[in-house]
């Protein structure tokens, strides 16, 4: 099999993608997608580690499986979130809703 | 009656008046009748002691009671440590028993006729009623303390408390003002006593004081009845002055009586203090005050005297007092002949008979003058009283006739009184007689004639000076013998015989019983008090030990005094000066009473001298002139404006700014170094506050990126502890 | 072989997810997101999680992408004011990213340290059956499995009480 390290690796790189977009993107959306991507690398590197050291015992699935629940919890109400404000607003540019400014 | 209350006794004569003082000013001061009754209940059981101890006293003897004084003294100072104890107390010698067997007849005397003159029961009770028996009563408890007093100190102490009564009874009516701005208001004449008599005070301390660095004690029994102690004292002389230190004391000594028994320089206080009240008057002027001074010189007589024997050249002290006393007695005798005011001659003429017994001390009789103390009280208080009397009769009159401008106490407005106010008429007569001594049946007669048979005496045996002293007293004295006859018959010729010269008099009527029976006792004892000194030889004849007074008050002395042997001379010049003047008194007052309108016979008479007389040699002007004025000058000027306002008040003031300044300083300092500082601080808070604000952007993904930053770090940080 | 396989799938795992980071159209993003999401699935299948395949597969691609897609047809606009794609740091971030990379992999390596050597790894047995009795099983994972059914509700509730179009007489 592929050495563990590798899907390390590639979980790593995938996370710091996601944390690039996050920080980087105008667009809510885009944010959202990033997100997306960063709970995957999350969820890559789980499901490696569990099957490279406790393949055995179910716990590492179970851990994934409740990680895809609540991304994709997250991803509803963060949607349904952005749809409001574009209602508002008309643009869904992140970089202006800087109501809490000081 | 035990031992020890009759040793208690002459401590606790001051007591029942302060008592009374405390009480009426504390609580009766609204209730009239309880206020007098409490001061009569006082000077009756002050009457009480009196008598208990006179018993005592005459029981024991004279020499056993001079060597044993009744009384009783206590530790009160402790000097030097506790090594040595000042003591203080009272006690009764046969000189005490001389005073006590007056003063407290005449206060009681005084303080009942009171209760009748403030108008007690009648519409016009005086409104500070009760006061004024307050102050009678601490007036009577200071003299009480000066007579009993066993040493210097606390007759001194009494001595001051009757000063400071004399001012408050003298300006008794303190609201009393005049139209005439000259006349003087009792304010005014309160403060003059009490400034007059301050200034012998202060000698008199001074020479309290001289005396007790001498003697190292103030007690008379350690002092008078010690030969030592006064040969020492007569024999050490002051250095700078030629005299002896006793004699110096003496002098210090003598000057206290030249102001409180108003002699000459410090008369002037005496005949203002009529402005008080007539028993004030009264108790002032013959029972107390005045009389105080006389027993003061009186009882340090041996001191004053020390080394000097009978007939020998004159002491210092003695000089000035024969010299000051019979000029005195001279000299206010003159200024009474031209007074109309009924009250002033009575002053002036108590100013003189002082001056009679201070000039008897001057020669050396000490007893003649404790006698005439004593003689002269009873006749002088009657005179006051019956004076009292008299006015209250004429303002009685001026009620009746709504003429309240008349003065009722000018004699040339009384007049045909006999016949209104009988029994004050012939009282007054008594007294009158006494004090001009009609031979044998008045008592002022008898110590009159002592006086000047011990002056006649020192003159024809005197040694060294005491003989020219002698010749000085006994003129002078005779000569003021006969004004005082003379001005006496003047005094009863205007005021009672003859015809009614005003309306007031007209309607006069006699006083209250309350006001004669005072009159009427001491009547009794001016005619009867003068037999107890009758002389043992008197006219040649020896009638025995009939001299009581002398036989008794001698024997205080160390060295009883021998009594001058008879001599005719002194006792026919005596009867003739009384005679010159009681008859001339007759024929200008009595045999052509004075009309309505008329003017006094003697202004005429006199001419200018007259109005010398009548402005008491403008006494008053001159040292208004020279010493009040001046000193008003140096008050205001000097002492105020400049060493008060310039100096004191100008350190004060640059005190003042000075410290303003460091005020300011302060002030300044506080608003830029600490305001400023907490401010700068405040300042750069704020700068900070703002750029960290410029972290809250409001924009997610800025914050994200921060967090972000922070994790990094902290990733770093245990990486780095990790791999170790 | 497997290595082969596997450098496929993760060409589309990163080449999806630099997609997603760097399109400027939203759509193109989207599209590049299901790739990669399909990449990760195939990974999974090598890993030997197939039932974690098959719901990658449907809940990330068949539901969220899919959500995505409505999300960013509902709030396009004809006239898109921006035409930025990056906002104004991004430089930063990129910096920051590239950092946290490296310092994954340092700390990865010191664990897990990089071979090229092929491993040897146990067998699983039967993994959906055991992973479904792990779930069911009150000593095992009912609890949050309960728990993440409410957390759904909750979301559901909340997604639609936000979202939803608001009246003229209601209030906000």
């Amino acid at each position: 099999m592929v050495p563990l390290s590798w899907y390390l690796i590639v979980s790593a790189l995938l996370f710091c993608i996601g944390v690039f977009g996050v920080l980087a993107r105008r667009n809510a959306i885009a944010i959202l997608m990033s997100i997306e991507l960063m709970l995957n690398a999350v969820n890559l590197n789980l499901i490696a580690l569990w099957r490279y050291n406790f393949p055995e015992y179910p716990t590492g699935l179970a851990f994934a499986v409740f990680v895809f629940v609540v991304a994709a919890a997250e991803a509803a109400v963060g949607l349904a979130l952005i749809i409001s404000i574009y209602r508002q607003r008309r643009h869904v540019v992140v970089e202006d809703m800087d109501l809490l400014k000081f | 009656m035990s031992h020890e209350f009759l040793n208690l006794l002459p401590v606790l004569m001051p007591v029942p008046p302060l008592i009374a003082f405390f009480l009426i000013v504390l609580f009766t001061n609204r209730v009239r009748w309880l206020s007098h009754t409490i001061a009569v209940l006082a000077t009756v059981i002050c009457v009480v002691f009196g008598v208990i101890l006179l018993t005592e006293g005459w029981h024991m003897g004279s020499h056993d009671l001079a060597h044993h004084p009744v009384g009783e003294s206590t530790l009160w100072l402790p000097i030097d440590g506790v090594s040595h104890w000042f003591k203080m107390g009272g006690m009764m010698d046969p000189l005490t028993m001389g005073m006590l067997f007056f003063v407290p007849i005449a206060i009681f005397c005084i303080v009942f006729y009171s209760i009748g003159y403030m108008g007690y029961g009648t519409s016009h009770v005086d409104k500070y009623y009760s006061r004024f028996f307050a102050f009678l009563s601490l007036f009577a408890a200071g003299m009480f303390t000066l007579v009993v007093a066993d040493n210097l100190l606390l007759l001194f102490v009494g001595w001051e408390v009757m000063g400071l009564c004399s001012y408050l009874l003298i300006g008794f009516w303190y609201d009393k003002n005049y139209k005439d701005p000259n006349q003087i208001t009792p304010r005014q004449a309160a403060v003059k006593a009490f400034i007059t008599t301050r200034i012998g005070d202060v000698l008199m301390l001074l020479g309290i004081a001289y005396l007790y660095t001498q003697a190292g004690t103030l007690s008379f029994s350690e002092i008078l009845r010690n030969e030592e102690m006064l040969h020492q004292l007569a024999a050490a002389t002051v250095p700078g002055l030629g005299i002896s230190v006793a004699g110096l004391i003496g002098l210090l000594l003598f000057a206290g009586t030249v102001g409180k028994s108003a002699q000459f320089p410090l008369h002037v206080w005496l005949p203002d203090a009529m402005e008080g009240p007539t028993p004030v008057s009264a108790m002032i002027h013959s029972a107390a005050m005045v009389s105080a001074g006389v027993y003061m010189v009186v009882r340090m007589f041996p001191l004053l005297s020390a080394g000097w024997h009978h007939n020998g050249p004159p002491t210092a002290p003695m000089v000035a007092m024969g010299l000051i006393g019979a000029f005195t007695a001279l000299f206010a005798s003159t200024i009474a002949v031209a007074q109309n005011d009924i009250k002033r001659v009575l002053a002036y003429s108590t100013i003189a008979q002082l001056g009679y017994m201070i000039a008897a001390l001057g020669v050396g009789a000490f007893i003649a003058a404790a006698f005439h103390l004593v003689t002269h009280a009873f006749f002088k208080a009657l005179l006051f009283l019956g004076s009292g009397s008299v006015i209250h009769g004429m303002e009685h009159g001026a009620h009746h006739t709504h003429d309240h401008d008349t003065d009722a106490q000018d004699m040339m407005n009384m007049g045909g009184l006999k016949s209104k106010m009988p029994w004050t008429f012939w009282t007054f007569l008594i007294g009158g007689m006494a004090l001009s001594g009609l031979p044998l049946i008045t008592a002022g007669f008898w110590s009159k004639d002592e006086i000047l048979a011990e002056s006649f005496t020192a003159m024809i045996h005197g040694e060294g000076g005491m003989g020219v002293l002698g010749a000085w007293v006994f003129i002078l004295l005779a000569v003021s013998a006969a004004l005082t006859a003379f001005y006496t018959m003047r005094q009863i010729g205007l005021t009672f015989i003859g015809k009614p010269r005003t309306k007031l008099a007209e309607h006069a009527h006699e006083s209250t019983w309350t006001m004669i029976l005072p009159l009427v006792i001491l009547a009794i004892f001016a005619v009867a008090a003068g037999w107890l000194g009758i002389p043992d030889d008197f006219l040649g004849i020896e009638w025995g030990e009939i001299n009581t007074f002398h036989h008794f008050v001698g024997a205080a002395l160390i060295e009883h005094p021998a009594g001058v042997l008879f001599n005719w001379i002194p006792l026919l010049t005596s009867i003739l000066v009384v005679g010159l003047g009681l008859y001339g008194g007759y024929l200008v007052y009595w045999q052509r009473p004075v009309e309505e309108g008329a003017p006094d016979p003697i202004v005429e008479r006199l001419g200018p001298t007259h109005e010398v007389l009548k402005n008491k040699y403008y006494f008053d002007e001159f040292y208004d002139k020279y010493f009040i004025e001046p000193t008003k000058y140096v008050a205001a000027k000097i002492v105020y404006e400049w060493m008060d306002r310039k100096i004191i008040d100008g350190f004060l003031h640059a005190v003042g700014k000075g410290t303003e300044a460091v005020a300011h300083r302060f002030r300044q300092f506080d608003t830029i170094v600490i305001n400023g500082g907490v401010d700068w601080l405040k300042d750069r808070f704020l700068d900070f506050a703002q750029a960290i604000r410029s972290f809250q952007t409001g924009k997610v993904q800025e914050y994200l990126w921060h967090s972000l930053i922070m994790a990094w770090a902290f990733a770093v940080l245990l990486v780095l502890v990790l791999s170790r | 072989m497997i290595y082969a396989v596997f450098v496929l799938f993760v060409l589309m795992i990163l080449g999806g997810g630099i997609g997603v980071v760097t399109s400027r159209n939203i759509i193109r993003a989207a599209a590049a997101l299901i790739l990669s999401l399909f990449g990760v699935a195939g990974l999974y299948v090598l890993l030997e999680a197939g039932f974690m395949a098959a719901v990658q597969i449907l809940v990330y691609i068949g539901a969220i992408a899919i959500l995505i897609i409505f999300t960013v047809m509902m709030t396009q606009r004809a006239t898109d004011p921006t035409r930025l794609m990056f906002n104004t740091q991004w430089q930063w971030s990129l910096a920051v990213a590239v950092v946290f990379l490296l310092l994954l992999v340092y700390t990865l390596n010191l664990v897990w340290p990089f071979t090229t050597s092929a491993e040897t790894v146990a067998s699983t047995g039967d993994v959906t059956f055991e992973l479904g009795r792990a779930l069911m099983d009150p000593e095992g994972f009912v609890l949050p499995f309960e728990v993440a059914s409410i957390l759904l509700l909750g979301a559901m509730v909340g997604a639609l009480a936000v979202a939803r179009e608001r009246h003229d007489d209601e209030e906000e």
